[in-house]
């Protein structure tokens, strides 16, 4: 949790080194092309080695996820018990688990995983965060007063217990949410009540509990870029030709206030990643036969003084990974808004 | 003050019932009770014990007992799956821990965070700040649960400086309050170095300097009473995230801390006892946080009380 939210922690750093040289020909690119801003970025965003060396490894990292998967020889849920735990070897190369499945396997199809609630969690995250705070900041007054006061209520709650609760109560197979999974999947398979389901519906609700606790901040920063922006003569102008209030929320507001978001977002990936492993290590989270690094980490750890091998693999993807984010966020922050605050 | 520091605590209260209220009754509609996960229980035996803990009245009732109970007694009920106890008692025995390792990784991570982003920021670009800050970005990135079994794996298995587990001497402390404490420290860094970066070019540190004060007073004087302001309003978040990231550090390290209780009980439907350790956790963070907003009045001057 903690990383993200302090979005604004070292932007003094980075605030003076964009401007100064190249502006007076960066402007007059920007009348030529009408994109500056974001070659701007991307020209500051190249220049910083730590980030496009995490970009350049995220990028590997989920390839390999898609495909190391298809190719391996092994199945992520292959068992040989015969086998049982053995280090890395020229058959496995990070070794196999305690029922002899290959390690390699399960870490890059826990990898799938995690990068798919990474990312979906966060797309919830963002749906809400950005509406709430474009409506909050648009609207203004009483609005904008109801609307953040909840925020600020829901920020003192302690939240990561109700998500456990949340999990353990809904994520079983007699939960109302179950049956609507049911009620949705019998649209498109035959058999919606086959228990080979149930892993997903499980993570379906990884997905939904990340993304309900995750918007708060995002819709924070948003708020705030729309403040700034409302007054701006193009909202006037939009606004005198009978634009409504939704197109200019969606339309015209947002897409300005797309930096921050954009940095925000990035940095909430790897947020909820780690929040997605933690409850998969609580036991709550993604469960057995599938496989996440969360989940991976925690088996490990019970053996590691055996086969350590088992915890350090899935536990340094999920590090690297997180790393990468993090450094790749940073980057951006500095790049597209150096200025963007915590809150 | 006093006005203020006892309106802050008072408005805790109305959130704690609502926290209060919907715990319980998401518990109740959960599907599955204490009772049903035990392998061979007659039904008259899981009648009896239903009937014992009343958990046949209806639910408004169960409510209004419930809260009755904890009102006028401070009674928090018994525990469903630990016969004999209470879940007073529960928390009694595990909430100093809790609390030990909490409040020992929490000075942990200020005395390591604070100083390093001190650093970073005084001595901004070169290579001091350089590692510092990658430092700190290893530090928020690591998993407690990966964080963990490494030291454990290092410290413990390798070089038997430290026990794998418990909680009893100070040797035990050691590795579960490092673990705790470093994802913190590193944040706490980024958030010392931003907030000093931007105070150490404004007016009064200049004039600090024009005054003729040492470098170290200037620094360590009035920049970091401004510098410090991001950390404040950090602590009542970090102060949760600390909660939480103790769950997992209970749990490799077998602290029998209140972390642990909880997600067992969560599992096991042990109503009393997951509203209990709730209920301890909100009134933690929230006092907690009425702490963080008093003290953040106390050293920023152009925050009104009110």
């Amino acid at each position: 949790m903690a990383e993200v939210s302090q979005a604004g922690a070292d932007a003094g750093a980075g605030a003076g080194q964009g401007a100064g040289a190249g502006q007076g020909k960066v402007r007059l690119d920007a009348i030529e092309r009408g994109s500056s801003l974001w070659r701007d970025a991307w020209r500051r965003l190249r220049k910083n080695r730590a980030s496009v060396v995490s970009g350049v490894i995220l990028v590997v990292l989920v390839l390999a996820c898609i495909v190391v998967p298809e190719v391996s020889s092994w199945r992520y849920d292959l068992a040989d018990l015969k086998l049982g735990a053995t280090p890395p070897s020229a058959a496995h190369w990070m070794g196999t688990d305690y029922f002899g499945r290959d390690l390699m396997a399960r870490v890059f199809f826990g990898g799938r995983v995690s990068f798919t609630v990474g990312v979906i969690a966060t797309l919830v995250s963002f749906t809400i965060g950005v509406s709430w705070g474009g409506i909050a900041g648009y609207f203004g007054g009483k609005v904008d007063a109801v609307m953040m006061r909840i925020v600020d209520a829901l920020y003192t709650f302690p939240f990561l217990v109700l998500v456990i609760l949340l999990m353990v109560f809904f994520a079983n197979d007699r939960s109302v949410l179950h049956a609507a999974f049911q009620l949705v999947l019998s649209v498109a398979v035959e058999n919606p009540k086959d228990p080979a389901y149930f892993p997903i519906f499980q993570i379906a609700v990884v997905f939904a509990a990340l993304g309900a606790i995750s918007w708060l901040t995002m819709a924070r920063i948003v708020r705030g870029q729309v403040i700034a922006l409302r007054g701006q003569p193009f909202v006037e102008a939009a606004r005198s030709i009978g634009v409504g209030h939704r197109a200019i929320i969606f339309g015209h507001l947002i897409p300005n206030a797309l930096g921050p978001i954009i940095v925000y977002t990035t940095l909430t990936i790897p947020e909820v990643m780690m929040t997605e492993a933690f409850l998969s290590f609580l036991g709550l989270g993604t469960q057995e036969p599938l496989s996440s690094w969360g989940l991976l980490a925690s088996s490990g750890a019970e053996t590691m003084d055996l086969y350590p091998w088992l915890i350090l693999f899935p536990g340094g993807m999920l590090a690297v990974t997180l790393l990468c984010f993090n450094f790749l966020g940073d980057g951006l922050r500095d790049a597209l808004d150096p200025r963007i605050r915590k809150d | 003050m006093i006005r203020f520091v006892l309106k802050r605590l008072l408005s805790i209260l109305p959130t704690l019932l609502i926290v209060a209220t919907v715990a319980f009754v998401m518990m109740r509609f959960v599907p599955g009770g204490p009772f049903d996960q035990e392998r061979a229980v007659p039904a008259e035996v899981e009648r009896a014990l239903r009937a014992k803990y009343h958990l046949d009245d209806p639910l408004a009732k169960q409510y209004g007992d419930w809260l009755w109970a904890l009102v006028s007694r401070g009674d928090l009920g018994p525990a469903f799956k630990y016969p004999n106890r209470t879940v007073n008692e529960i928390i009694a025995l595990s909430l100093p821990i809790s609390m030990q390792l909490g409040v020992l990784a929490m000075i942990f991570a200020l005395l390591v965070g604070v100083p390093l982003g001190i650093v970073g920021a005084v001595r901004q670009n070169t290579w001091k700040d350089t590692a510092a800050m990658a430092t700190a970005m290893v530090g928020v990135s690591i998993p407690r649960f990966v964080l963990a079994p490494l030291m454990i794996l290092i410290f413990s298995l390798t070089l038997f400086w430290f026990p794998v587990a418990r909680w009893e001497t100070w040797r035990h402390m050691v590795l579960p309050v490092v673990c705790a404490g470093l994802p913190m420290a590193a944040y706490l860094a980024r958030l010392t170095r931003g907030g000093m970066l931007e105070v150490i070019r404004s007016d009064f540190v200049r004039t600090a300097r024009a005054k003729g004060l040492s470098e170290r007073r200037v620094i360590l004087r009035h920049a970091l009473r401004g510098g410090m302001l991001p950390v404040v309003s950090y602590l009542g978040p970090g102060f949760s995230h600390l909660l939480v990231g103790s769950l997992v550090v209970e749990k490799i390290f077998n602290i029998p801390g209140m972390g642990r209780y909880f997600v067992e009980a969560a599992m096991n439907r042990d109503y009393n006892l997951v509203l209990g350790v709730m209920l301890v956790y909100g009134v933690l963070l929230m006092v907690f946080n009425a702490l963080v907003d008093v003290a953040y009045a106390f050293i920023d001057p152009r925050v009104e009380l009110g």
